[in-house]
């Protein structure tokens, strides 16, 4: 019963096995290396964020974890079973609810849950209960009877990470659960995944979206080629960014360049320039209010107009371009394409918000 | 949405150690079972599977027999339509493979059959269970043919239980193209290229045989290739089990190629899902 006790230990604040634990894990497809050795160790009942843009190897290393792919090196424990070698037991305690629903779109979201409830051999009186209990929580009751393909991309994710559930397991794992879904949906996910959460399943979840990292993870690690190159708590990370960052939009994308020429005496760090939006960033360390000023200042004498200028704390955007040079939400890397398989789509970008 | 915090956090699921053997194949037997149920469920809700897999065949029967049927002149009791039948179903079994292959194709796609390979299920259900599905949906398409068949005026010739072997020979060779089709969908694993590997193969080996016409009426190159491949040898076979006539030779050869290509492709098939990831 060591689960049971994990648990317990949560609560009492005592330590004890982690509920993940990974250690040197590397995995290549051919030419690419996706993972290079990553270490992670998630305590039971809290939610581990696996933050990295696209191809980063987020996937791989869920899809290691959930015995879906073999490691090259190093193991992964789940629940004190090896990924590998006691894949069977690993099955047995895992959720996993991945980028894409993978629903059976012409069944109803009623049949969906009650075929998984069968293939985790409950009866099919047990199913049928188990299925309209996920329903009911899911708020997916009215169209339970309604073909999943006619869902909404919200409701399809819901009835997707309720057939990972069906067999209760005491480690979720979720792979993107909010890419490509509007804001509200995402929020409606949000809420679904904290409730899971307080009821002491342990997660592993990876996101493109900081902010989605910031709102649900405990810990974060930020992963790029394949390494992790930073782990810690959201506030942690942002210690890394030290000191504020000044933003603003120059809506005359003509005279974008001119602007971080007249401000590039300012910032600590080279400015990061949002070609698309004419947003700009710049960490001004502890010199906040006198940045400011001086900004105002010499982009007045250059004669930019500008739009929405503030000093903000640093967001785990600036995190993320502070260790990688590059932004979380550009693709880093040509996509490890492997065999077909459809990798996470370009998010929306309500997604990018902050 | 309190109530799941609720539910989540009872490890309900979980098994102390390995189930024994008797128990791990009852649960392969009832996950078979359903998944089978599911892609038979899948397939009664899609419209487009239905005319592919039964209104398909029923066109192809009416246009051979009243189209080409007057122009083509064979030599066996009852004319063009009884030559024709056994052929036409021969050629609707072949073509099941082709929702074999699609519906592999998608659900690797899709990430469907990654999920399930995530969950504590029999590992071989998802396959077996497509397979049995596809022979269910099969033995109906062929008894609708059939039926058709007899409308147009098909009559067995031969005695019933020649009659039901044939059906039976042809489910068996419609289940063998099936596992290639299992095979090619999982390892190309894209829909729209699955449905056209199948067409460039299928086509062929289904037309140039004895399934349509008298091999005698092609030129000798064609004949050389259709007199020695397996269609026809399976088609001759129903043929003679249906109609009467010497079935001896043709029989053992299609034995020795069914059997050859189960021996070879349900391992290749088998080891394209294990290494679908």
């Amino acid at each position: 019963m060591g689960l049971g006790q994990g648990r317990e230990d949560v609560v009492t604040g005592f330590n004890s096995e982690p509920a993940i634990l990974v250690e040197g894990l590397t995995k290549s497809f051919g030419e690419v290396r996706a993972l290079r050795g990553i270490d992670l160790s998630v305590p039971p009942g809290t939610v581990l964020g696996v933050l990295g843009p696209n191809g980063a190897g987020k996937t791989t290393a869920v899809r290691i974890l959930t015995t879906l792919l073999r490691p090259d090196g190093g193991r992964a424990l789940v629940e004190g079973h090896d990924v590998v070698r006691e894949a069977a037991a690993v099955r047995r305690s895992i959720g996993l609810s991945g980028q894409s629903a993978a629903i059976q779109e012409e069944l109803t979201g009623r049949e969906n849950l009650e075929i998984v409830g069968r293939l985790y051999h409950l009866s099919w009186p047990r199913a049928r209960a188990r299925a309209a209990e996920l329903l009911e929580q899911f708020d997916l009751v009215e169209a339970a009877d309604r073909a999943a393909k006619n869902f909404s991309g919200g409701m399809q994710r819901r009835l997707d990470l309720a057939a990972s559930l069906v067999g209760q397991p005491q480690v979720l794992f979720l792979d993107e659960p909010t890419t490509g879904l509007d804001p509200r949906s995402r929020l409606g996910m949000w809420d679904i995944i904290r409730s899971l959460v307080a009821g002491g399943t342990t997660m592993l979840l990876t996101t493109q979206y900081l902010d989605e990292a910031d709102e649900l993870a405990n810990e974060i690690v930020v992963i790029d080629h394949g390494l992790v190159i930073a782990a810690g708590t959201s506030e942690e990370l942002k210690g890394r960014v030290g000191g504020d960052v000044l933003q603003f939009t120059v809506p005359d994308r003509a005279r974008v360049s001119d602007a971080v020429t007249a401000i590039a005496q300012i910032g600590e760090g080279e400015p990061h320039v949002d070609k698309e939006t004419g947003v700009i960033n710049v960490g001004v360390g502890g010199r906040g209010s006198e940045a400011l000023i001086e900004a105002v200042r010499n982009l007045d004498a250059a004669s930019i107009e500008i739009h929405g200028l503030m000093l903000r704390r640093p967001s785990l955007d600036d995190v993320f371009l502070a260790l990688t040079g590059h932004a979380a939400e550009e693709d880093g890397q040509p996509d490890q394409r492997r065999r077909g398989r459809r990798r996470g789509s370009k998010k929306d970008s309500a997604g990018v918000a902050s | 949405m309190t109530a799941i915090a609720a539910q989540s956090g009872a490890p309900g699921a979980a098994h102390p150690g390995e189930p024994g053997l008797f128990i791990q194949a009852r649960w392969a037997v009832s996950d078979t079972l359903t998944i089978t149920r599911r892609n038979l469920l899948v397939w009664m809700r899609v419209p487009a599977y239905i005319v592919f897999t039964v209104i398909q065949p029923v066109m192809f029967v009416l246009m051979f027999r009243y189209v080409f049927g007057g122009a083509i002149p064979v030599n066996v009791p009852g004319g063009y339509v009884n030559f024709l039948m056994p052929g036409i179903i021969a050629q609707t079994a072949a073509f099941a493979s082709f929702g074999t292959a699609i519906a592999l194709a998608q659900e690797l796609k899709k990430g469907v059959i990654d999920r399930l390979r995530s969950m504590p299920m029999a590992r071989s259900a998802v396959l077996a269970g497509r397979l049995v599905a596809d022979t269910a949906r099969m033995t109906v398409t062929i008894l609708i043919v059939l039926a058709v068949g007899y409308a147009v005026g098909f009559r067995f010739q031969n005695g019933p239980v020649p009659a039901i072997l044939m059906v039976v020979l042809s489910v068996v060779f419609g289940v063998a193209i099936c596992l290639i089709a299992a095979y090619t969908g999982l390892a190309i694993g894209d829909e729209e290229s699955v449905q056209a590997f199948g067409l460039i193969w299928l086509f062929p080996i289904t037309f140039l045989s004895s399934a349509f016409v008298p091999i005698s009426t092609m030129p000798g190159w064609l004949q050389a290739f259709a007199n020695n491949q397996p269609v026809t040898y399976v088609v001759n076979t129903m043929r003679a089990l249906a109609l009467g006539g010497p079935i001896e030779a043709n029989l053992w050869k299609s034995i020795v190629w069914l059997v050859g290509i189960f021996v070879v492709f349900a391992p290749l098939a088998v080891r394209a899902y294990k290494r679908a990831a």
